[in-house]
């Protein structure tokens, strides 16, 4: 198999079997790639892992996570004035956080050309909602172009990156998850020779680059020209294409893009219908005549897609506009407006249109669901010692609020903690909201480290200003757990430390503790205090994320045992504790009420020693046990 | 038709390393090979799953519910939750016979299922269902091996022979842990 290093630097043309997103990587360097900034999110972030394989004096690119969306996309439009091609990429909500620089881009001169790489997430496989990216082509006027596989994914980003340096032109390449982690053998091309220097091209007689009063109006027609060329441009690319059902008179289509058009043109296999799939490689804006065409030599087409009615009404306004007579078919109610498409999805949704080509699938016998299995806080994770603590430690009544990453995981039972979450760093002020005229109920606020640093300084320096009367659990692990491990800033694995309590102090909180998460006596202590102190109150539960401190340490020491905990059975008093309050994934409930450690799971940490009433676990030395 | 391998698992169990030996042996038998993976919340110790389609009319990569010629998992209760989702009548599940309980089990809200339970619900499916267990395993990771030896044995799969899924385990693993490894697959396989 080839290794993520090799796929990035290897000179020549090759092909190889692998997923989307280092397609795309791969796709970057082809391209000749001088900056990519990110911050991680899932479905997107393995384009980083392949980025920073190449040791970084070796990179032909600059590389960097940055502190949240909008530095990332303002690092790239900075490299791309001066005249650097340059990508960013993120998860589907991170465009909101980038959302007020990236609406000014259109009207910028991008020298170096410069692509914004989405991973949306039909399905909300790994995010808080759905949202449609699509939306946000029309608004900030830049063209979208999206890819359905790991081959498409390189071929668009080739397309796009060429497109936007000869028009000086930001554009989109949007993902979906499944397009991000498909996997599939890709043909590779070489990587280019002599790439241009890093000589300053920054010029502002490419400008104006500042938006303001009398210069909005000539910058908005420029992006508005912009945009109608790159529709011509899309006109005649070779990015849309026709999936041919068979030879019949019945003159029916499908329109589409990206993965769902690909589940169409298998439901149309699969049942043998007469329909050819037009399927869109740039879906902003859409190639009016290229549809026009389509809809034209046909009597019935289904728009077909996932999420919003976002092609069907620009499809729907064409028609209009043009006179069109071709019966136009869509999805019906909310449940198709959810969700992500697949090819028995297609098939239920076409047979409403065309009951006589379409057979709904035949539903699955009702069965009952095994038990759930949904994702936990994982054994030694600092988290479930700090919430097993914090929970002791609350008034009845108290709110909890959470934020994004792994702590988040606590608003499942049985902590049950962290009970209201909108986005990354809103924990802080919604806390606030929630606190304003309120005495009677504490108000407790969960924030991640990482997240700390993304966007949560403004709400901590509001509550500062403000004296809200609300405690924050700053949750810190030292990493950006939940995505796989990237560095976080103030770590000192990027640029230098930063220590957050004297952050704190500097931000001017007064109330700082700093506990140990796995000391829960400390940690029952200082979040009493800190909700007795009238005010903004910070208490850090900090333990590093062990699932990364156990990889790291089984990587120095391949054959590192680590040791284990286990229920010492004549002691054991079956309080459960352990099973279903402390609930680490590593005890087992048997049978016969006993309760025995998972040889497997454990990783010794011995966080759950102190929960047990009947002082009933015990340490094991490395070896010892089963 | 596609041939449809539904891949799952808990989080951690390295269901990666799986799906992409399988794939490399697909490609190997001459196959042509989409798929994906569960990425994300995978480390989390949550259900995970993984799909693998062989052949030209699988345009998509995801293995459509109730179209699984094949589910094959590290576990026995998410082989029972990927087999009730995803097995197709006459179609095959192969677990390995391993317990990981979920939080409502362990808090004692809902049943562990025995091998049996396993077995009669697959035969409700119109499927039939296999476990596996190698006594022995120095790393519990080494079950995708033991898995991938008994694939071979039972040659549920056009060419996945056990020279081909043991040479696709060799490549995908590189050099970690090889020959424990091989040896977990031959025993399996036997």
């Amino acid at each position: 198999m080839i290794s993520l290093r090799e796929l990035m630097t290897r000179r020549d043309a090759f092909t190889g079997l692998t997923m989307g997103n280092y397609a795309l990587a791969r796709g970057m360097a082809e391209a000749g790639l001088r900056v990519a900034t990110s911050y991680p999110g899932s479905p997107t972030p393995e384009i980083g892992a392949a980025l920073l394989s190449v040791p970084a004096e070796e990179r032909p690119y600059y590389f960097e996570f940055s502190t949240n969306e909008k530095v990332a996309l303002e690092i790239a439009a900075g490299a791309s004035m001066n005249g650097h091609l340059s990508a960013c990429f993120f998860k589907s909500v991170g465009l909101n956080v980038a959302a007020d620089s990236l609406i000014q881009l259109s009207m910028m001169e991008l020298v170096g050309g410069m692509v914004v790489i989405l991973g949306d997430d039909p399905g909300a496989n790994s995010s808080q909602n759905e949202q449609d990216n699509r939306h946000f082509a029309r608004m900030s006027y830049i063209p979208m172009l999206e890819p359905a596989t790991p081959r498409e994914a390189r071929e668009m980003f080739l397309e796009a990156a060429a497109i936007s340096r000869r028009l000086r032109m930001p554009v989109f390449l949007r993902l979906t998850t499944h397009v991000c982690h498909a996997r599939e053998r890709v043909d590779f091309g070489p990587l280019p020779e002599g790439l241009p220097g890093w000589e300053p091209k920054f010029d502002t007689k490419n400008g104006p680059y500042v938006p303001v009063a009398r210069t909005v109006f000539p910058l908005k027609e420029k992006a508005l020209r912009k945009q109608e060329e790159f529709g011509r441009l899309m006109e005649v690319s070779a990015m849309n294409r026709v999936f041919p059902g068979p030879k019949s008179p019945a003159r029916l289509g499908i329109i589409s893009a990206g993965l769902p058009a690909l589940c169409a043109a298998e439901a149309v296999a699969a049942a043998g219908a007469p329909l050819d799939v037009l399927k869109l490689g740039c879906t902003w804006p859409p190639p009016a005549d290229k549809l026009c065409d389509f809809m034209s030599a046909r009597d019935e087409v289904f728009v077909l897609e996932d999420l919003d009615r976002v092609l069907e009404t620009e499809i729907k306004a064409l028609a209009f506009d043009r006179g069109l007579k071709c019966r136009i078919h869509s999805r019906k109610g909310p449940a198709d407006l959810m969700g992500e498409m697949t090819p028995p999805r297609a098939a239920a949704m076409l047979a409403s249109a065309w009951p006589e080509h379409f057979k709904a699938p035949p539903a699955r016998a009702a069965t009952e669901e095994p038990a759930a299995r949904l994702p936990q806080l994982c054994p030694g994770c600092g988290h479930r010692s700090a919430f097993h603590a914090i929970k002791k430690a609350l008034p009845p009544g108290a709110i909890t609020v959470a934020d994004i990453g792994c702590h988040s995981m606590g608003f499942m039972p049985p902590y049950e903690m962290g009970t209201v979450l909108l986005s990354m760093g809103h924990s802080v002020s919604t806390g606030a909201g929630l606190a304003l005229g309120n005495s009677s109920r504490k108000v407790v606020s969960f924030l991640g480290d990482s997240t700390f640093f993304h966007a949560a300084m403004p709400g901590i320096v509001n509550a500062v200003v403000q004296d809200s009367d609300i405690t924050l659990v700053l949750l810190e692990n030292g990493t950006t757990a939940m995505t796989g491990h990237q560095p976080r800033a103030g770590t000192g694995e990027i640029g230098d430390k930063i220590p957050l309590p004297r952050l704190l102090e500097a931000m001017g909180v007064r109330f700082v503790r700093d506990v140990d998460a796995y000391k829960q006596a400390e940690v029952s202590a200082a979040l009493k205090e800190a909700m007795d102190h009238k005010g903004f109150a910070v208490v850090i539960a900090r333990h590093p994320c062990m699932l990364k401190f156990m990889r790291e340490a089984k990587a120095k020491n391949p054959g590192l045992k680590s040791s284990r905990v286990a229920v010492d059975q004549s002691e054991c008093a079956r309080h459960y504790t352990c099973v279903a309050e402390f609930a680490c994934p590593s005890f087992v409930r048997h049978d016969d009420g006993s309760v025995t450690v998972h040889p497997e799971l454990c990783i010794g940490d011995g966080s759950c020693v102190q929960t047990c009433p009947a002082a009933a676990i015990v340490r094991e030395k490395p070896g010892e046990g089963k | 038709m596609a041939f449809n391998i539904y891949i799952c698992g808990v989080g951690g169990q390295g269901i990666g390393v799986l799906a992409a030996a399988l794939a490399s042996a697909a490609e190997a038998a001459g196959h042509r090979a989409r798929g994906c993976d569960t990425h994300g919340l995978a480390q989390r110790h949550g259900s995970v799953s993984s799909h693998l389609r062989l052949g030209d009319d699988a345009l998509t990569p995801r293995v459509p519910e109730g179209r699984a010629d094949l589910v094959l998992a590290l576990e026995r209760l998410e082989g029972l939750r990927g087999a009730l989702y995803a097995l197709k009548p006459g179609g095959t599940l192969v677990y390995y016979d391993t317990v990981y309980q979920p939080v409502t089990v362990r808090t004692g809200l809902r049943a562990y299922p025995s091998a049996e339970t396993v077995a009669a619900r697959v035969a409700e499916l119109g499927g039939k269902a296999v476990g596996v267990s190698v006594d022995g395993m120095a790393d519990p990771r080494m079950q995708n091996a033991a898995l991938l030896g008994r694939l071979a044995a039972l040659g549920l799969v056009p060419g996945f022979t056990r020279e081909a899924l043991r040479s696709a385990l060799a490549d995908t693993l590189g050099g970690r842990n090889l020959e424990a490894n091989l040896a977990v697959f031959d025993k399996a396989a036997e």
